[in-house]
This record gives C-alpha cells, structure tokens and sequence, in this order.
C-alpha cells in the first residue's frame, strides 16, 4: 500500500472528471495524449511499414531465386535496361527492408504499441507519468516515416550500405548512388526514430518506477511489465551512443569531417579527406545496434510468459528466475557487441573476450527457455490462436537461440560470418521469434484495444500458413553454407552455384509467407468494426489490464485497484474458479498459499 | 484440435534434422575443405556444436511436444498443477548450460589463436608476406613482391583477381583496401577477413589441393559487390614460380598506368602521386553478368 506516489494519487484527482469534459476529434484521435490511442496509432503505423518492409524483403528474394528477371509490379518503379533490377536497386532494396523492419517496425511496436499501451493499464495506472512527452514520442515517428520514404525518390535512390551503413562506404558520398543522398536523409531519419524512442523510454522508467497501483510491488509486475522496464534502461544507455555515431557521420558528410575515413582513400578516383577509422563507427553502431537485439526481442519475451502462463492455466515457471534472466540479458548484452566484428579487423585477442560473454548471454535465454517448458509441464493448455503464436515463439527462439551459439564461437564465425547462416539465424530471431510474439499478442489484448475478438478460426488458419511458411522460408538457409549475404547474384561464385533450386524453394515459401498474411489484415479490420463485443476480461486473466472496460476510457480503470498479489496465480487453491485477479481480495475462509517457488 | 497443433510443433523436429540431412546428402552445405589443419579444425567445430546444439534442439522441441499433447486442456483429466517453480530445476538448468558453454568457449581458442593470432613464422623470424591483396571497387588487386621478396620495391609484380599460391605452403597476404570495406573471402579454405581502409591487415592460409577457387568479397562494397569475385589458383611450386616469371616478363613490356602509380605511392622519396585515369568507371548500372577474372591488365598487355 505504501508504493503509492504523491504524484500518482495528484494525477489521480485531476483525472477524476475525465470522462465528464469532451474533447474534439482532433485532439481524441489525432493528437492524443491517451496512452491507448498513441499505443494504437503506433501500432496502425508500424502495421503499414511491416507491409512495405515485407514487400521490400519479397523484391530481394525474387532478385536471388530469379537473378536480373523483371520483377512483378517492382519492375516499373526499378527498372534497368530490359525491365530487370539494377544491382543498385536491390542494395537500395536490401538496405531498406532491414532498416524499416528495424526502426520502422519492431522497435517502435514493441516499445511504442504494446509498451505504450500495456504499461499504465498492467501496472493499475490511470496514464503515463508524462503524457504529452508520449505524444510527442509518435510525432517524432513521422519525419521518421517521411524522411525514409522520400528518400527513395532522392537523386541516387535511398540508403544502400546496409542497415549497419558501415563507413568508409557510407561516410563518403561517391561510393554508391544510394550514399549520394539517400544515406544522408536514412541518418537524419534514425535521429529522429532515437529522439522518440528516447522519450519513450524514460516515460516508461517514470511511469513503472513512480505511478504502480497499490500493492503492485515490483515482484508483483507482470513480466511484460519487467521486459519492457529493463529495455526503456536498455534504450536510455544505449541510445546516446548511436546518437553520437549518427551525428558524427551526418558531419562526415555534409561538413567534410573525417571520423570514420582514414588517411590516403581514393574513392571513385577521387582523393577524400582523412583522419579517422572505420572500425570506430562499427564499434559505435554495435554498441547500440546489439543491445538494440535485445530491446528487439525482451518485450516479446515477456508478453509470450503472459500469454503462456495464461492459456496453460497455471502460474509461470520460476517467477523470479525469469526476472533475473532478463536482466542478465541485459547487463550481459552490453559487453557483447565486438562479436558482430569478430573478422573486422579488431584485434583478435579482444575477439576471444568478446567469444566467452557471448557464449554467457546463451545462458539466460536458455533458463527462460526451460521455464517456459516449465509452464507449460501440468497445465491444462487451450489452443487458442494467442497461446499457437506464443507457442510457436518459444519452438522458435530455440532454433534461433541455438544457431546463435555457431556465431559466438569465434572460429565457425569466420566462415559463417556475412553468410546466409546469418541470415537464417537473426531472422529466426527477429521473424519467427519476434514477429510470432508480436502477433500473439495482437490477438491476446485486441479485446482490449477495441472491445471486440478476432476470429478464432482465420486467427488459427493465419498461425498454420505463417509457421510453416517461415519456416521452409529461413531453416533452409541454415544449409546454404558460405553463400555470401547481400549478393544480387550469386552465379559469380563457381562453388554456390548449385545452392540455386533452394534459394529458389525459399523464395517461393517467402510468397507464400506473405500471402498468407492478408488473413491476418482481413481479420484484423474485420473485427475491428464486426467482431464479436467481448467483456471486460474474454481470457479469464488475472492482469490488472483485464479489471478494466474494453475497451477503457479515458483514464483507464473505472475503480482504483488495489493488488493483492502477483499475476499468475491460476488454479490457486484459494479459488473455484481457475484465474485469481491480482485486484481481488483474498477469501476469509481459506488458507492463503506462499506465493513463493517451491523447493 | 489440441493434437493436431502438438504434431505441428513436432514436425519442427523432422523438418529441421531433414534438412541438414538433405543438405549433407545433396552436397548443398559445407563447400570443399582444401585447406590445412586449422580449415579442418573449424569444420570440426562446426559439427561438434552441430551435435550439441542438435541435441539440445531435438530434446527441448520434443519435450515441448510432449507436454503440449499430454497437458491439452480438453483431454488432461488433472487440475492443473498449482507449482510456481522448483529451485533444485533452476540450479540445475543454470548450471548444466553454462558449463557447457564455458567448455565451448575454452575448446574453440586453440582454433581461433592459430586462424589469427599466431602469425606464421619462416626460419624463426616473421614470415615476409607472400603477396599484397588490396580491395577496390571492384576487384582485387594483387602485388608480390618479385625477385628481392620485399613488397614496395621497384621489382614488385602485379596483378588483377588472379590470385597464384603454392599448394602445400603457407601464404601470407597483407591485406588492405584502397575505398571502402572489403571482405577477403576463400569459402573452400575458411578464411575470411574484412579490407579495412588504413589498416594493414595479415591474413594466412595453407591450401593443401591444386585447382581454381573463388575469392568473393564478403563485405558490402557498393552496388558491384555480388560481381567483386577474384580466382585462386592453387598449383606446385614449379608452376606457381613461372607464372611469376611470366608476369615479369609482360610487365616489363608495358606498365600499365594504375601500377605504376601504385609503385610510385609507396616508395615515398618519388613526388607527388597523380590522379590517374583508371581502367574501371565507377558507379555504372551492370545488369548483365560479366565475368571480371580476366583484368583490364592482362588486356593491356596483349
């Protein structure tokens, strides 16, 4: 009871009239500052960029399975000579996918759409510590969103150096179209994409640590709660330093500084100014960009405990140490960054300390992985599209965990590294692991959002395509051994010659995996307007998000909640009923049960 | 419906050994190891965690299997158990895993330190390096160091993508790169090492088979980077040695431009280095494949 802020009961008071005073369409849907509404206008937004940025992904695909052969629909806006993709339209095309994918889609829908709209409802609070910071932390998406879509009609086309955009190829704009302009406004466009996620995350910080219901203790948080608590941390040290790196080669750029360009380079026959180091950018990058893995997969970890512990009936497995894994995935994640660089160029002793933490961050993902399993062992599991994709997250990230290991060991990495290997191995983590998640909880709190359910049926037929597609789609390239990354035509290498057939089975599996999406965009906006209206908690969850109305209004909870204990107890001896909401007092007339692990 | 979605997640089981199966049956997998010992070494690395990590993906795919069918909420007659956890399962569970990857860690050094850290020693001294490989966009450009053994000296050799070595011998290359990040890579001898402009990197391999292998660049160098593919020409000594005599004999007929320019940037009492016209244009749309093993060099001589 004592965890209640001052600030918190005063934000209480001048909300207690909320739902009298009306507000104008404008200001209710468009410049909100309801944390629903920023959370669903993130969610919509990053929704439409997944779209583009699997179209991107299907335009490379054909490139590889059908080199220099026209492109359907693709092939009027990239057309070379004889209607093929240019060799500079498809790094244009690789580059794109991944940094959209990226900043565009699965940092701001975790951190923005379920973050933003899962906190203050989980916790028991009326909004966010800072709700026009929030707002602001969507609009400073859209020069984000503008800046990279305009970019690909700049002269040179957009940003062509991968998303790491390593220097010197990046810093100098002679060395390829897309550095001309294109990587100039994909900086200017990051910036923007760290100012938002950094006022996101301190919201977030503020809003757990200061504005928590009563009772809620932090043991007591749901673990979404605690995934997304240690990535806003996550977001606030790592952020600056990708800032600064950005910064430094905006001025590389437009102001001809030399950061990341050594002395003596002829580009394109031309001589540039020097004076820095290539590596210096890539060890800036990587220091954001792998703790940035972990802001890319935590939050998904956390919503697929909720989901799991809930559709298995049972509280999750080892409470704590689930907690403790993510936050030793977190503190690890920040010393192991030189393992992107491990044939860099960096010194090769430095490569073996990088190795062992490495090699030390499998370990908290394989406890989260066991207790999962945990979960799962005595429960009474249903089926419902939610739990498959939760499910599937877990059957994945194994794979994804496992392949992981093959990269940390320093030797295996100089040949697989820049190969498909790799390829297989963050797309298994990134698609099939977060993606799932995502999706799993799209289909978990929907009712919540919009008061309405999915359907159940085109909810399972959208799992069945997605995991079997994905799958022929990223385990084959596992077997593709050395076939080198970001090739547009892999013929030139004799040896790889004869990988062609399967490069061209997961092509047509990558079709596939994006056709059968569009049951998923049909349910979507379907249920949004015709789904079956569901009450206040269609699961029969003990989250404190499930005691409020579905959807909430303005201010959340129609009651203030008090919390009696942590959101897991499912089929607790204290009840007949098989869920215990964290906000229901316990009986008089029972024993209470330790909420403590078991021996 | 229960079983139905448990065999779905059990097939992730079969499908993921099938194609490594298919893969080490079809030979689309491991290309050709021609290289010695320490090439041998990460193949044998790979497969070990391979089997270890197979292991691990076959019990814990099954053991979700398992569970999923046998607790299906429809079938399973038994409360759910009411267990938030058990301390000895997690001790265990920590403890076995990091061991094993402690023991992964320390297995692999061995490899690594002789892939890269223990520089090849001839005579007891440091070995000179057996050739100059200097990335550009988009090629690689080749310099040995003629009859003196010394790189940046007037008797240097060079070459374009046509890369010579001695089977059975250690080579030395020094690696560097003229633009942009390169990727030195010999997928059929495990060797890979990024071109760093401004640093001067060795790298070392021993092929141990006579035959042309592929040197594709592995690091994104620009729009001609899936084309930037030298050859690697293994032979005996003999024929390794005439070759070089061969070059000699054409480059004292004719220097090409960009050599001569490249020998004047390094003896640094010559003046100043000059812009040259080079042979290759920068960025130009190339959507057919042609194949740039044959240099401009070899062109220019003929």
């Amino acid at each position: 009871m004592s965890s209640i802020s001052v600030g918190s009961q005063a934000h209480d008071l001048s909300h207690a009239g909320g739902h009298a005073h009306t507000q104008s369409f404008l200001s209710k849907y468009i410049f909100s500052k309801d944390h629903k509404v920023i959370g669903i206008q993130f969610l919509f937004s990053t929704l439409i960029w997944f779209l583009i940025g699997g179209l991107l992904a299907l335009a490379v695909r054909w490139q590889i399975a059908w080199p220099w052969t026209k492109v359907p629909i693709l092939n009027h806006l990239y057309a070379a000579e004889g209607g093929q993709m240019s060799p500079e339209a498809y790094t244009m095309l690789f580059t794109m996918h991944a940094s959209v994918m990226i900043f565009l889609v699965i940092i701001p829908i975790l951190a923005g759409a379920f973050g933003n709209f899962l906190i203050p409802l989980m916790i028991g609070a009326d909004d966010m510590a800072f709700p026009t910071l929030n707002m602001l932390s969507y609009w400073f998406m859209w020069p984000a969103f503008i800046l990279l879509a305009a970019s690909f009609f700049v002269e040179g086309g957009a940003a062509s150096f991968g998303w790491t955009s390593y220097a010197p190829g990046s810093s100098n704009s002679m060395t390829a179209p897309g550095s001309l302009n294109g990587q100039t406004l994909w900086l200017m466009a990051l910036i923007c994409v760290g100012i938002s996620s950094m006022m996101g995350s301190v919201n977030y910080m503020t809003t757990i640590i200061q504005m928590r219901a009563p009772g809620m203790t932090m043991f007591r948080l749901p673990l979404t709660i605690w995934a997304m608590f240690i990535t806003a941390i996550l977001q606030a040290f790592a952020l600056p330093v990708l800032t600064a790196a950005l910064s430094m080669q905006l001025m590389d750029r437009l102001l001809g500084t030399g950061f990341f360009t050594p002395e003596g380079l002829t580009i394109n026959n031309q001589a540039v100014a020097g004076g820095g180091q290539p590596l210096l950018w890539q060890h800036l990058f990587w220091f954001y960009s792998h703790p940035a893995v972990y802001i890319m997969i935590l939050p998904a970890m956390g919503m697929v405990s909720d989901i799991i512990a809930c559709f298995a009936r049972k509280p999750i497995f080892g409470y704590k140490p689930m907690v403790y894994a993510i936050a030793g995935i977190a503190g690890l994640g920040f010393i192991v960054w030189g393992h992107h660089m491990f044939v860099s160029g960096m010194n090769p002793a430095l490569g073996m300390t990088f190795m062992v933490s490495t090699m030390m961050i499998a370990l908290p993902s394989a406890i989260k992985v066991f207790n999962w399993l945990g979960t799962l062992w005595g429960g009474k599991i249903q089926f419902t599209t939610p739990m498959l994709f939760a499910v599937g997250f877990v059957s994945m990230f194994i794979i994804g965990g496992l392949s992981g290991i093959f990269m940390a060991a320093t030797p295996i990495d100089i040949f697989i590294h820049d190969t498909y290997f790799i390829v297989a191995h963050f797309h298994y983590v990134l698609f099939a692991g977060t993606v799932m998640g995502v999706f799993g909880a799209i289909y978990f709190w929907f009712p919540k959002m919009f008061g309405r359910k999915m359907n159940e049926f085109w909810g399972k037929v959208h799992f069945f395509f997605t995991f079997i597609a994905l799958n022929c789609v990223f385990f084959p390239m596992h077997i593709l051994m050395g076939q080198p990354r970001r090739y547009a035509d892999t013929w030139h290498v004799s040896v790889f010659r004869h990988y062609q057939p399967v490069n061209e089975f997961i092509t047509i599996s990558a079709i596939v995996l994006v056709s059968s999406q569009i049951t998923f965009i049909i349910n979507f906006f379907y249920s949004i307007f015709f789904g079956p209206r569901v009450g206040r908690n269609p699961w029969h969850a003990n989250g404190l998000e499930w005691q409020a109305p579905s959807p909430p209004g303005h201010g959340n909870f129609d009651f203030q909640p008090v919390v009696y204990r942590g959101p897991y107890e499912y089929n607790s001896p204290e009840v007949d009923e098989d869920f215990y909401p964290q906000n229901q007092p316990p009986p008089k007339d029972r024993p209470l049960v330790s909420e403590e692990m078991g021996h | 419906m229960g079983k139905f979605w448990s065999i779905l997640f059990l097939c992730v089981t079969f499908f993921g050994v099938g194609t490594f199966m298919f893969g080490a049956a079809t030979g689309v997998w491991l290309p050709e190891n021609v290289g010695s010992e320490t090439a041998y070494s990460i193949d044998h690395l790979f497969k070990f965690i391979l089997v270890l990590t197979g292991i691990v993906f076959i019990g814990t795919e099954v053991t979700l299997f398992y569970f999923l069918w046998r607790y299906d909420g429809k079938t399973n007659q038994q409360p759910a158990k009411f267990s938030h956890g058990s301390h000895t399962l997690e001790i265990c569970w920590t403890i076995v895993p990091a061991a094993t990857l402690l023991f992964i860690a320390i297995y692999q050094l061995n490899t690594w330190a002789a892939a890269k850290m223990r520089t090849p020693m001839a005579n007891g001294y440091d070995m000179a390096p057996t050739v100059e490989v200097t990335g550009r966009q988009f090629e690689w450009r080749l310099r040995y160091p003629g009859d003196d053994g010394i790189l940046g000296t007037k008797d240097d050799l060079f070459d374009v993508n046509d890369l010579h070595v001695p089977v059975g011998e250690e080579v030395l290359v020094s690696l560097k790169s003229m633009d942009v990040l390169h990727g030195f890579y010999l997928p059929n001898l495990r060797v890979k090492q990024d071109a760093v402009p401004g640093m001067k990197i060795p790298v070392w391999f021993r092929p141990m088979k006579e035959g042309e292998y592929d040197i594709p660049c592995s690091q994104l160098c620009g729009w001609g980077h899936y084309k930037m593919t030298g050859r690697l020409v293994v032979e005996s000594r003999a024929a390794y040695e005439k070759y070089l005599a061969d070059l000699k004999v054409r480059q004292n007929s004719v220097v090409p431009p960009w050599a001569a320019q490249q020998a004047a940037e390094s003896i640094p009492a010559q003046g100043t280095p000059e812009q040259t016209a080079s042979a290759e244009s920068g960025a130009t749309s190339a959507g057919t494949s042609s194949n740039n093993t044959t240099s401009s060099l070899a062109n220019t001589n003929r």
